[in-house]
């Protein structure tokens, strides 16, 4: 069976999620400042009794550090022990690929770079397919 | 079946892991008739439970090793060396079995005859006419359990944790909501509910440290016959309670701890003679519940860790500077164990040298929030001393705000909480300095430090004193200070901790994440530089005087009599504020009830008419006494310039500071003099009881004797009558009545130790005062 994606905006490009690492899609309510906690990170949420760490993708790719104040769509994905959620622009459909992954043919850029894993075709159209977990994980781990 | 099979195992793993203890104390008195029993009795059970799933291997083991153990128990064996060494491969083999059994492998050790062989052979024994007549054990009483697993747990408490966040969610709209009585009572219950849920839960992730404790025996006794080491190991405090996650965090340090201790601690058994010793060294493993934590101690009586030696290593491997080598206190040198990749055993050894060191233990302890200490004696042994809170999820916190947010803070760092106006501000270059009652503290303001903005100007802000464990108070300026609420914490992500700032998230009553504070965190944030006993930072800090060696941290108070005295701040075990009432006049001393304890109450003559008395609590580590005063002027750290006082008594000399003549307390003289004398005496105040009350008689009168009554015989006249609730006895100006039940008006209830405590400490004032 063909791998299930999730097609979500992120800093203006369609990209795609690996649906089985995402738990959940949620529009988060508010958000609690963690004031300075790693610049990725855009406070704390609560789901249900469950606190989630709100990470901003602009700013995990490093791309801007101002968070669009309406973005407020999030896809949940756990990670060593913990639950994010992950900020998006607009989480479109969860889709079914067309192929396997597919090596990046051309450089995507910086941001980009670290965290994709390749591309992946859906419906003829290709999509960079982005591991959230590197997401999450921030700019710290490319000084490292 | 599998299911069966699966119970199967995980009993028989817990039998096994309780069982070493055993086997370790039958091998030292192999005429140990219950332990024998014990080993019988687990082998048996094995052999019984296996027959029945067809596992042919344990059955084979089992069985050897119970025919030799009923031989043993019949008399016709004497337990020798060889028999237990075979005795504990069995049960080891049973263990390894058990284990493959559960992850599917196939066991490594294939072969089960040698073992068998092992078990057979052996000199037999005159039957010996104590083993022959020995009666047969008692069946062990059967403990009503069920195995559940920790998953399982897990989702019960946030299962609670939602129940409660909904039930205040509810508790919300019902207050906008108009008023209806017959809602309101349910809902009471349902609340009622919920919190006894929760705490049943909350209890339920509570182990015995026993768990914890159960495997040293083993280890201790393989690790000294490897090592051709003789120890004696003694635990105690088994029976202390402590969060399932939390023993499972502490495993490793422990265990490193010890191994520790036999192998670079504790002398080979010709060493110690030669040093004077007796042959068999002892390590002493204690926990106990202090407050909301718990004091682990590992202590050993074997050669201590060479400071001069740490030394010499650090600086050889470039950590230390020799300048910095030359400043350190001997406290501080032993403290270098803790720096990582510092090895002070001169070859790495099979048992300890596996890369693990003491600064991998102090870590882990730290990250779940506890404190290492270790003091090291040179010949006499080292003392390691771990705390940790109690549980790692509920804890008690204060709840405030700063640049609008909320934040908690755990209560136990809380000091003292104060308005804006009440304490003087000093700028002192970018600092500031807050004077709280003579002392100067550093000021961090939270909204500042978090880079912020404040919401409110500064004179309507609130000042919380923090005592950080391990460091030294600091003021903290917050917006406002909320609430005290019980925290359900669990870790903040990674990219949160990374701040330094944070022990922890949490929800609020309302569902929103706070964010709990790390009191040492900010601390270091904000770079306060004290705690002369953190050894990094004192490494980085060059401010430290030559002298700072030889300095002692005082605690500068004024008398009730208004002179001004100092005692060791390390003395001072925390400084309280008691009611009068609190203070009575029994067997020929002052005594003040602390909690559920009775001090000795020193530095006054008689209880002051009304209101509170301030006391410093000091402590010598065993025993505590209680030190009335005026007021705290300072503390400061000092190089002493005693002159020594012409007798002995309660002042042990003059010292000048700033100026002014001080006198320094004797410790030594004060716990000689009131500490733990057994409280008896002529003048004992004297209480009659009813008589022919059984619960009077073995359980009031022990605790009434203990506080130093004399127990009234016919004729005597009483100070203090002891009633039942509807007992007719002749009046009399002290008369305490005990109620049976919980519930009800009048008197006393009869298990409220606190209350039987306060008012016989407090007929005793009035007795003789």
């Amino acid at each position: 069976m063909a791998e299930l994606l999730l097609i979500a905006r992120l800093a203006g490009r369609r990209v795609a999620f690996p649906a089985a690492r995402v738990e959940a899609v949620v529009e988060l309510e508010s958000i609690t400042p963690a004031p300075c906690a790693a610049p990725h990170v855009a406070g704390l949420a609560a789901l249900r009794s469950r606190v989630l760490t709100v990470i901003d993708g602009l700013a995990a790719l490093e791309l801007s550090r101002e968070t669009a104040a309406a973005a407020r769509d999030a896809i949940v994905v756990p990670c060593d022990g913990h639950t994010y959620a992950l900020i998006v622009e607009e989480v479109e459909d969860v889709v079914e690929a067309d192929g396997p992954l597919a090596p990046l043919a051309a450089p995507v850029g910086a941001g980009w770079e670290r965290v994709a894993i390749g591309t992946v075709a859906v419906d003829g159209e290709l999509f960079l397919l982005v591991d959230p977990h590197l997401l999450i994980a921030g700019p710290a781990v490319q000084a490292a | 079946m599998d299911e069966l099979l699966n119970d199967f195992i995980a009993e028989t793993r817990d039998m096994a892991q309780a069982l070493s203890g055993a086997i370790v104390a039958w091998e030292a008195a192999p005429g140990d008739r219950e332990r024998l029993d014990e080993i019988f009795r687990f082998v048996h059970t094995v052999k019984g439970n296996c027959g029945f799933f067809d596992l042919p291997r344990l059955e084979q083991l089992s069985h050897a090793a119970e025919g030799a153990l009923a031989q043993v128990r019949a008399g016709g064996r004497v337990p020798d060396t060889a028999l237990v060494n075979a005795v504990l491969a069995v049960i080891d083999r049973i263990g390894e079995i058990v284990e493959a059994l559960e992850t599917g492998e196939s066991p490594a050790s294939a072969d089960d005859s040698p073992l068998i062989a092992a078990l057979s052979s052996g000199p037999a024994a005159q039957p010996t006419a104590e083993a022959a007549d020995a009666p047969e054990p008692e069946t062990k009483r059967t403990i009503r359990s069920i195995r559940l697993s920790v998953d399982l747990l897990d989702r019960m408490m946030s299962g609670v944790s939602d129940a409660v966040l909904a039930r205040n969610e509810l508790a919300r709209r019902l207050r906008d909501a108009p008023r209806d009585v017959a809602i309101e009572a349910a809902f009471e219950r349902v609340s009622a509910c919920i919190a006894e849920i929760r705490e049943g839960i909350t209890r339920t992730r509570m182990q015995r440290i026993d768990s914890l404790f159960s495997g040293l025996p083993r280890m201790v006794r393989d690790l000294s016959a490897e090592l051709g080491k003789q120890v004696r190991l003694d635990v105690d405090g088994g029976d202390v309670e402590l969060d399932r996650e939390m023993i499972e965090m502490i495993r490793d340090p422990l265990t490193h701890i010890v191994r520790n201790a036999i192998d670079h601690g504790i002398e080979s058994p010709d060493e110690r003679v030669a040093a004077g010793k007796k042959a068999a060294g002892t390590l002493r493993v204690a926990a106990r519940q202090a407050g909301n934590q718990i004091l682990i101690e590992v202590a050993d009586d074997g050669r201590g860790i060479d400071g001069d030696a740490l030394v010499r290593t650090a600086k050889a491997a470039g950590l230390i500077s020799v300048e910095q080598s030359e400043r350190l206190t001997p406290a501080q040198k032993i403290a270098l164990v803790f720096t990582p990749s510092l090895s002070t055993a001169a070859e790495v050894t099979a048992i300890s040298g596996r890369g693990v060191g003491m600064d991998v233990v102090r870590a882990n302890i730290e990250r779940i929030g506890g404190v290492v200490d270790i003091d090291s004696k040179p010949n006499q042994g080292v003392r390691l001393c771990i705390r940790v809170p109690l549980t790692l999820t509920i804890i008690p916190a204060l709840t405030l705000s700063a640049g609008g947010q909320v934040f908690a803070v755990p209560r136990s760092a809380i000091d003292e909480i104060l308005r804006f106006a009440s304490v003087r501000i000093d700028r002192v270059g970018e600092a500031e300095i807050a004077t709280v009652r003579d002392r100067r503290l550093p000021l961090i303001g939270l909204a500042a430090l978090l880079g912020v903005e404040s919401a409110i100007p500064r004179e309507e802000q609130k000042i919380v004193l923090l005592k950080p464990a391990g460091g030294e108070v600091y003021a903290l300026a917050v917006e406002a200070v909320h609430d005290h609420e019980e925290l359900v914490v669990k870790p903040a992500a990674p990219a949160v901790m990374a701040a330094g700032l944070y022990a922890g998230t949490t929800l609020a009553d309302d569902g929103s994440p706070i964010l709990l504070l790390d009191p040492s965190g900010i601390a270091k944030r904000a770079g306060i530089v004290f705690s002369e006993s953190d050894i990094d930072r004192a490494l980085h800090d060059d401010t430290i005087a030559a002298e700072a060696a030889r300095e002692t941290s005082l605690l500068l108070f004024r008398g009730l009599d208004g002179g001004r005295r100092a005692v060791p701040v390390a003395l001072v075990e925390r400084i309280e504020d008691v009611p009068v009432e609190a203070i009575g006049f029994s067997a020929g001393k002052l005594r003040v009830a602390v909690g559920a304890r009775i001090l000795p109450l020193v530095g006054c003559d008689a209880a002051p008419a009304q209101g509170k008395l301030r006391i410093l609590r000091l402590t010598d580590g065993a025993s505590e006494i209680a030190y009335g005063f005026a007021e705290v002027i300072d503390i400061r750290a000092l190089v002493l310039d005693l002159q020594s006082a012409s007798a002995p008594g309660e002042i042990a000399g003059v010292a000048l500071i700033d100026g002014a003549q001080v006198e320094m307390l004797d410790p030594h003289w004060l716990f000689a003099a009131y500490g733990d004398e057994p409280a008896a005496g002529s003048d004992s105040s004297v209480c009659a009881l009813p008589a022919g009350d059984p619960w009077i008689d073995n359980m009031l009168r022990p605790l009434i004797e203990s506080l130093g009554y004399r127990i009234a015989r016919a004729g005597d006249a009483a100070d203090i009558v002891i009633a039942l609730e509807d007992d007719d006895v002749p009046a009399h100006p002290k008369i305490v009545r005990i109620r049976a039940s919980a519930e009800g008006e009048g008197g006393i209830y009869r298990y409220d130790r606190a209350a039987l405590i306060g008012a016989l400490s407090a007929a005793k004032g009035t007795a003789h005062g």
